[in-house]
């Protein structure tokens, strides 16, 4: 199987292909550097994305509050994530870097606010 | 009337790096005039991450690059008045701005940095048929609606533009639940960085049109739908390839426009291409006393380059407050065969220290040359594998570069295929 890809490391864009056989990567061809070879390797096997988006505040200045994973999550557990998330309520006032929930979905990442709110 | 050293108008991460490098400076009295409830600018609803990697050296959402920015703010003595709107500043550099609890107030500045950042360009700025039906809004506009006042503007969505605000808010509305049923854009290429198209848009597997435009919009009191066309290569839409897209909002990623209304008023000269003020290297715009920093001056697509311009002019200032900026000769700086603009428009050939000239390219371009000359002398050339439009490029000039020019050489940047 093949499997295209654009490679993200820097700005260029490389166009890649990847082939598959049996869930292991074969080949990949079309990078121009070495670190395209890695990304294309990572985005086949486990690709993992930073998650950023937000979560309701109680008593706040603004009724929600943005939060960040605090690493890298599973692509295809982000909209698991968004549902946890979004099932939550903090209480003001919140401060960046307080952990809104932790390891979520048991990924070993926590969620934390990116920003504060002193509250009403 | 009150007395400051330096008026910085606008709280963004411009108007405080500018204001923070000038107290580094020694400047006493300074005070930012920000129009929003706190200081941050645009940062404050960019809850994404991305930002601070060049400044940093780690990956920043919008919020924590500005707070990090404020807290500084907040430990030094600098006056800050937020919700509070500038009206105008005079030739003798007295800016007028009016809140609730304070009303009218003056302030006389021997220096002023403008730093009031950049608008969206709006609906009625392009031609697109249709009544003003809800649901039809900037994406600016719904990032604001989602990520600060937590609210979703609308289920099935239609973005028209593929700017990285576009393309980031493809993403946010998608996470939220929302079906974003295609991204349009207008030229041949995205305007938006190749990392966010991937990631924005290729994850949800959300479709990019390329050459593709909204003729059309459908529905009265809400969005019903709209049409898309193709378009040829003058950009017009081509007759027959009209399509129907089912949606109850349209997000419109098309632009960004200096705001320089202030400027305008008090006689600064704006640049045709850029929409900002033209400036020499300390970013003085012809005004004397006052300098421009940030998206008022040009757009940039990295946070970044906004603070490390917004020490430049906070140092500029400062050196003007201290009556130590240089006289000196000034050249202009030119684009040509494919720059389309290049800031600082002026440069300082008696000055001592190496500056950089930021420029845009018009289209994509793989293995292109840039190269500077001056006098028909080359003084510089670097061949870049990529050039787009969304990316910011710069040249370095160095003291000796300047050495041989007269107040009649140009500096020229170039691209060379």
């Amino acid at each position: 199987m093949k499997k295209s890809l654009i490679c993200v490391s820097c700005p260029l864009g490389c166009p890649i292909e990847v082939e598959i056989e049996n869930g292991e990567v074969v080949s990949v061809t079309g990078n121009t550097c070495k670190r395209g070879d890695a990304y294309a390797r990572a985005e086949i096997t486990n690709p993992v994305r930073s998650l950023t988006t937000s979560v309701k505040v109680e008593n706040g200045l603004h009724p929600v509050v943005p939060v960040k994973s605090s690493g890298p999550v599973p692509k295809d557990k982000m909209f698991d994530c968004m549902k946890e998330i979004n099932s939550v309520t903090v209480k003001a006032p919140v401060k960046i870097g307080d952990v809104v929930i932790e390891n979520i979905l048991g990924l070993g990442v926590d969620i934390v606010a990116t920003n504060c709110d002193s509250g009403k | 009337m009150l007395n400051y050293d330096l008026v910085v108008v606008g709280g963004g991460p411009a108007g405080m790096a500018a204001a923070l490098k000038a107290k580094e400076e020694g400047v006493e009295k300074i005070v930012i005039l920000e129009r929003a409830e706190t200081l941050g600018g645009i940062l404050e609803q960019c809850i994404h991450t991305g930002f601070g990697l060049h400044y940093f050296g780690e990956e920043l959402s919008g919020p924590e690059y500005a707070g990090r920015f404020i807290e500084q703010v907040e430990k030094t003595d600098i006056d800050v008045f937020t919700d509070t709107m500038v009206l105008n500043i005079s030739n003798s550099n007295v800016v007028t701005a009016v809140n609730n609890n304070e009303g009218l107030m003056q302030f006389q500045a021997i220096a002023v940095v403008l730093a009031m950042g950049c608008r969206e360009r709006p609906r009625g700025a392009l031609s697109i048929a249709g009544s003003r039906p809800a649901g039809i809004m900037t994406a600016g506009t719904a990032q604001k609606y989602v990520n600060i006042d937590g609210y979703m503007p609308g289920k099935k969505v239609v973005i028209l533009g593929s700017g990285d605000i576009g393309l980031i808010m493809a993403r946010r509305m998608t996470l939220e639940g929302a079906e974003v049923k295609v991204v349009c854009e207008l030229m041949p290429y995205s305007g938006g960085l190749t990392r966010n198209i991937v990631q924005c848009l290729d994850d949800f597997g959300i479709p990019l049109r390329l050459s593709c435009t909204v003729v059309k919009t459908h529905g009265k009191e809400r969005l019903e739908g709209v049409t898309i066309a193709q378009v040829d290569e003058k950009l017009q839409p081509i007759p027959g390839t009209e399509e129907y897209i089912e949606c109850d909002t349209l997000l419109l990623s098309v632009g960004l426009i200096p705001e320089n209304e202030l400027s305008k008023d008090v006689g600064v000269e704006l640049d045709r291409v850029t929409n900002g003020p033209v400036v020499d290297e300390y970013r003085e715009t012809l005004q004397p006393g006052i300098f421009a920093c940030g998206n008022v001056l040009q757009v940039h697509d990295l946070v970044d380059y906004v603070t490390e311009e917004s020490q430049i002019a906070g140092k500029g200032a400062a050196d003007y407050i201290f009556g130590k900026k240089k006289g000196g000769k000034f050249i202009n700086t030119k684009g040509i065969n494919g720059v389309r603009y290049i800031v600082p428009q002026r440069v300082n050939i008696e000055g001592e220290e190496k500056l950089k000239l930021y420029f845009r390219v018009g289209q994509v371009y793989k293995g292109a040359k840039v190269v500077v000359e001056c006098d028909g002398q080359i003084l510089s050339s670097k061949k870049k594998v990529k050039l787009a439009p969304g990316e910011m490029e710069n040249v370095v000039i160095t003291p000796e570069m300047l050495k041989n020019m007269n107040e009649n050489s140009e500096i020229i940047v170039r691209i060379e295929e």
